[in-house]
């Protein structure tokens, strides 16, 4: 919301003299009206003085520029380069002098223009501020004068411009407004909570005996009746009829002040109505009375598929539930404080103006506006609750007075229908509750006082007063028992008790204040935030991250150890991509995507860190270790509506082979504790089918481990081979883990031999190792592959597996014939289980 | 008579039936003081005293001989070899022995500065800028007494909107920009625009006190630019206790601002509104420069929130607390293109 000072003067005469600019903006941040912008207008910068033109001479090099030697009232005439061409000589014209600083933030500095001195700038209406014409230089001759008053020396050349044109500067603030201040949509809002705030007087202006004929005991003399035929759609229709409304412009003054506040002028009847409703908050609707059938406005919900033209000139299909207005054929002729209708719209033929002010259901506004995807300033201000109290009566004055100035004619008589209004009952607001919930030590006065500033009646509970309404208040009142307790005491003692209760009826224009806690937030804002003194809680228990928080932390640390980087992906990925990186194309899709080809959720981390991965290839970052914890979105379980969602691991490395996904695996497996961790053969999707496997903890499989398919990464433009782990990191966390316990270590000395194996390729080299810890049982120490050789000497489709075995005992040192011994079993079981040899 | 021809001539003595063992050792004596740097010192102690050298080969005949001569024969040889060391111990003493030590240590020279990266070099990665700031939030809150939570990133309309007091037709709702996800109803599913359904997930599942703070990651429509990226981390904190007030929260907010800024960065609340909270308040730090800029958002949990939950709020209040944790990592390392967050160039990876 904009509001100009000299507008919200007329509502608090006082405030420009209060305080300067910079204390009004303070105060209004104070008040929950964030200052977002402050402007100074209407006024030229200083620096800019009246100049006279007294010769104009083409730029010996430059066609589109020309020379202008100006007298700026100093006795010198300087030269100015200038590119426009409307001047004469003689004419008088704003000059920025040197180190100006223009509202556009350019400082006007002295320099040449291909060779040419220019020391200063003639200015357009633009450049300065002042308008919106940007054409040419701005002529001042009318504006000062005739010209013989420029001869005779009476306008002052050299005199600051602003002084010379009678400009008064005007300030400008763009305020951030809550969805729950209605009233802050308006001048005349921010002007009350202003006054409050600086403690001056809040004075709006009465129209009412300018408005003729506003009574209602006239309505009978109006050709136009109105029904609200549902209530809890319309809490309340008023209309009046115009004749003779101006159809042109509106004056400057009026198209002006628009402008300021951000509105487009279009012409009186639609500025008027824009005016009010920037002014008091009230938005309104002007029909062409005759093309209303039947002279007659019904208010209902309109039926499902019913349709209509908006003024935008769309055709609308409406549904049951949103609020219309009919004419007397029952034919919708316009979305009930959202958009008016094209068929009633006011036209250059309009001889009656039937003006429309209605107070909204805020929620059935705010659906319809939704439903249709339709903004409007008028929606935007009933879906937060306009005001349905008495300053509807001004607002439709305010509309037949500005109506009135410009000639039009006001009928006597207005109507004022109405339906259900929100209730207003009194809110019993507990002192003590207040300061429990703020820290504040308020008395029951001090809260009064402020909640009145604001136009709240607020009364102790009890007070003499008052005190006939005790029982009223207390029966509509949540807390039982306080009324009783606060009648025992006497009046003056209740207002400072503990148990001190205002009871606080809130006042129209602020439709979603209701409650206590309403009120509390009411309180805190006018006392001041910054006066609230500031403490520490802290909890009663020691906090701290949970095992799985520390065990995610230790992956990591785990993995930067080993040299990878953390990446962290986008999860949203197109279906193609999906099926590139060799997943299921089902995915769980987007209704609103970001970008519409990235319409689903990734299932897998792998698609990401394909990107990922290629964007380091494409910037010749070889070799990239990357990893990513993220979440994975797979389809709901049965009987939920919230999609399975996990948190991955994913391991990524480029230029690297299968063994290197297995050694991070291992590496982890050994951080972790994790236990009985087994590779099993497998194709999982998206991964090399004779380089993976899938990744079984304890029983479970959790994971996978491998290289990437070559064609994924063909398709994602990866050279070379990537290696590839990804782990359900919320089951393998959350899963059983290995107790370490302590074993001694053993006093005697290790027995080592090698094993040298011809296996067939299909026996894995897990089996092998199974096998020999199966044969040796305790008594192997360690076994570890430290040679695989395939070539002449070993057949196709078999290769050579070398192992180290080691032996030892806890309680001896194991004898020659025992390591032989336990040999031959490793070779036996070796073979039986994978009929792999011993070389020869 | 060369080292060599000397170191000979010892051996023959000995071959000839240790005859002229002694000899020998006078001879090598005698070069050995003749010595004139502790290279030719060296020279000698290796020919004549190592494990290939002469006395060892004589030693080893030494099984050969008669074997009454065998003992007279040893002792001889070790009284030689005693001879020689010490004539070499003198030597090395005469020639001084610090010059020794670093001429052998000399010879073990390496450049450090030689590394040949591929073989050599260990590498450390990195986690991710924006996890070290959230691990930064997190240890600061864990410090205070918080516990750290989590929820899923695709919420239910009631997480992310209805428990937190925003109907389907608040005002508000439209400023979440929120991203709907094609599950139930329409707008049913969603990808959470805020870290607030923790607090909710959070309530239902705990009874008060509650002191919890709840980082993750949120999404809203905001197409990718230096500034915005769809999805985004948030730090959401909420405390629930029996009393606990206004002033509790704006000295909460000051007390992390000054564990993650420096205690003389200072903070204030201004009003402000959020449906899930009152009152409501953002929250700003000072700049070095006198003004302020915008951390987050605040306020005292609204009664609704809570009896959303099932907590009375005649008896349990509190406050919540939000902001960004992406714009913190920004800040600390003056980032100006947020895309870089999730590019993932290992070259901008590799700067924290």
């Amino acid at each position: 919301m904009k509001v100009l000072l000299s507008w919200l003067r007329e509502f608090a005469p006082d405030i420009g003299d209060a305080a300067d600019t910079d204390t009004i903006s303070d105060v209004l941040t104070g008040l929950g009206l964030a200052v977002e912008s402050v402007t100074v207008t209407g006024s030229p910068p200083d620096g800019v003085v009246v100049g006279k033109v007294l010769d104009l001479r083409q730029h010996p090099d430059a066609d589109r520029i020309q020379l202008v030697e100006v007298d700026d009232g100093s006795g010198a005439t300087l030269q100015v380069c200038c590119g426009a061409f409307n001047m004469a000589v003689g004419d008088l014209i704003p000059l920025a002098r040197v180190g100006t600083v223009m509202p556009n933030g350019m400082e006007i500095a002295s320099r040449k223009m291909r060779g040419q001195a220019s020391e200063g700038m003639c200015c357009s209406e633009q450049e300065l501020g002042l308008g919106a014409d940007g054409e040419g230089i701005m002529i001042l001759n009318d504006r000062l004068g005739d010209a013989g008053e420029h001869e005779s020396g009476s306008v002052p050349v050299g005199a600051p411009l602003g002084e010379a044109l009678g400009l008064t500067a005007d300030v400008l603030w763009d305020l951030e407004v809550g969805a729950n201040r209605p009233d802050a949509l308006s001048v005349m809002g921010v002007a009350r909570d202003m006054a409050a705030g600086l403690g001056v007087a809040f004075e709006p202006p009465d129209w009412s005996s300018s408005a003729a004929g506003s009574g209602t005991d006239l309505v009978a003399g109006l050709p136009v009746s109105v029904e609200i035929e549902d209530p809890s759609l319309c809490g309340r229709f008023m209309a009046r009829l115009l004749r003779n409304v101006p159809q042109g412009p509106s004056p400057a003054w009026l198209a002006a002040r628009l402008t300021a506040l951000g509105m487009r002028p279009i012409n009186c009847v639609v500025d008027i109505s824009n005016y009010v409703m920037l002014e008091l908050g009230q938005p309104s609707h002007a029909f062409d009375l005759e093309r209303v059938a039947g002279a007659r406005l019904g208010v209902r919900r309109a039926r499902d598929g019913e349709i209509i033209k908006t003024l935008d000139g769309a055709e609308r299909s409406l549904a049951a539930g949103d609020g219309v207005i009919t004419d007397g054929d029952d034919s919708v002729i316009s979305i009930a404080g959202v958009m008016g209708g094209a068929s009633t719209e006011v036209s250059a033929d309009t001889s009656e103006v039937l003006v429309e002010m209605a107070w909204w259901d805020p929620p059935s506004i705010s659906r319809t506006a939704k439903r249709l995807n339709l903004s409007s300033e008028a929606a935007t201000r009933f879906r937060r609750g306009a005001d349905w109290g008495d300053n509807m009566v001004r607002c439709m004055n305010r509309f037949v007075h500005l109506a009135s100035t410009l000639g039009a004619e006001a009928v006597p008589g207005v109507i004022d229908e109405r339906g259900e209004v929100p209730r207003r009952d009194a809110v019993t607001v507990r002192v003590q509750r207040v300061n429990r919930l703020l820290g504040t030590g308020l008395s029951a006065r001090q809260m009064a006082a402020h909640l009145r500033s604001i136009g709240f009646e607020a009364d102790p509970l009890g007070d003499s007063e008052s005190g006939g309404s005790d029982a009223g208040v207390a029966g509509a009142d949540e807390v039982a028992g306080i009324s009783s307790a606060v009648g025992a005491a006497g009046a003056d003692e209740v207002a400072e008790a503990a148990e001190a209760v205002l009871k606080v009826i809130v006042p129209t224009w602020r439709w979603d204040t209701a409650t206590e806690t309403d009120v509390a937030e009411e309180v805190a804002r006018l006392h001041g935030y910054e006066n609230i003194a500031r403490t520490v809680v802290t909890a009663n228990e020691a906090g701290g991250l949970s095992p799985y928080q520390k065990d995610r932390r230790l992956v990591r640390e785990v993995l930067v150890g080993a040299g990878f980087f953390e990446a962290q992906t986008m999860p949203f990925v197109a279906p193609e991509a999906l099926a590139a990186a060799g997943l299921n194309s089902g995915a769980i899709t987007l209704a609103n995507p970001v970008d519409e080809r990235e319409s689903m959720l990734a299932p897998s981390l792998l698609p990401g860190q394909l990107r990922a991965l290629a964007y380091n290839q494409r910037r010749f970052n070889r070799d990239v270790g990357l990893f990513e914890i993220s979440h994975v979105y797979l389809d709901a379980r049965d009987g939920e509506l919230l999609p399975d969602e996990r948190e991955h691991l994913a391991v990524a490395q480029s230029g690297a082979e299968a063994p290197a996904a297995v050694a991070v695996l291992d590496l982890l497996t050994e951080a972790l504790s994790l236990p009985a961790v087994e590779l099993r053969t497998a194709a999982p999707p998206g991964l090399h089918p004779h380089r993976s496997a899938e990744v079984a903890v304890a029983g479970r499989v959790r994971g996978v481990v491998g290289e990437i398919h070559p064609e994924v990464l063909e398709a994602a433009g990866i050279e070379g081979r990537v290696a590839w782990l990804q782990l359900d990191l919320q089951e393998l966390l959350d899963g059983p883990r290995a107790r370490r316990r302590y074993r001694p270590v053993s006093k005697f000395p290790p027995s080592r031999i090698d094993l040298a194996f011809v296996a067939a390729e299909k026996a894995a080299s897990a089996q092998l190792e199974r096998a020999m810890k199966t044969a040796a049982g305790k008594l192997l120490a360690r076994v570890e592959l430290f040679d695989v050789y395939r070539g002449p000497g070993v057949e196709q489709g078999w290769r050579g597996l070398t192992y180290q075995l080691q032996f030892q005992a806890d309680d001896r040192t194991l004898t020659d014939a025992e390591v032989a011994e336990v040999r031959e079993r490793c070779v036996a079981e070796v073979s039986k289980r994978t009929g792999a040899r011993l070389r020869g | 008579m060369t080292d060599e021809q000397g170191a000979d001539s010892i051996a023959e003595g000995l071959a000839d039936g240790m005859g002229g063992v002694e000899e020998t050792a006078a001879a090598a004596t005698t070069q050995l003081e003749a010595a004139a740097d502790l290279e030719t010192v060296a020279a000698l102690e290796r020919r004549l005293l190592n494990r290939s050298g002469p006395l060892a080969e004589a030693k080893s005949r030494i099984g050969a001989l008669d074997p009454a001569e065998r003992a007279a024969a040893g002792r001889r040889l070790n009284e030689a070899r005693a001879r020689i060391e010490s004539a070499v111990a003198a030597a090395r003493e005469r020639l001084g022995a610090a010059d020794d030590n670093d001429d052998r240590y000399a010879a073990e020279r390496l450049d450090l500065t030689e590394r040949l990266p591929r073989s050599t070099a260990l590498s450390r990665g990195r986690i991710h800028p924006v996890t070290a700031a959230r691990y930064r939030l997190e240890d600061v809150f864990v410090g205070m007494g918080y516990s750290v939570e989590e929820g899923p990133e695709v919420e239910s309309a009631w997480y992310n909107f209805e428990a937190l007091n925003i109907p389907d037709w608040h005002p508000a709702r439209g400023s979440f920009d929120t991203i709907f996800v094609n599950l139930g109803e329409p707008e049913e599913v969603m990808l959470r625009s805020h870290t607030s359904p923790v607090q909710i997930r959070t309530m239902e599942n705990r009874e008060p006190p509650i002191y919890v703070v709840a980082p993750g990651r949120t999404f809203r429509t905001d197409t990718a630019d230096a500034t915005h990226l769809p999805a985004f981390n948030q730090i959401e904190g909420l405390a629930i206790d029996r009393d606990i007030n206004l002033g509790d929260l704006a000295g909460t907010i000051n007390t992390f601002v000054g564990a993650l800024f420096g205690r003389d960065v200072e903070t204030r609340l201004r009003p402000s509104y959020f449906p899930f909270t009152e009152p409501s308040a953002e929250f700003d730090i000072s700049r070095p420069d006198g003004s302020w800029l915008e951390l987050g958002g605040c306020g005292m949990v609204h009664p609704n929130v809570l009896r959303n939950c099932g907590i009375d709020p005649e008896e349990w209040q509190g406050f919540a607390f939000g902001f960004g944790i992406d714009r913190l990592a920004v800040m600390r390392h003056e980032i100006d293109d947020i895309r870089e967050f999730v590019n993932n160039d290992v070259r901008f990876l590799s700067q924290f």
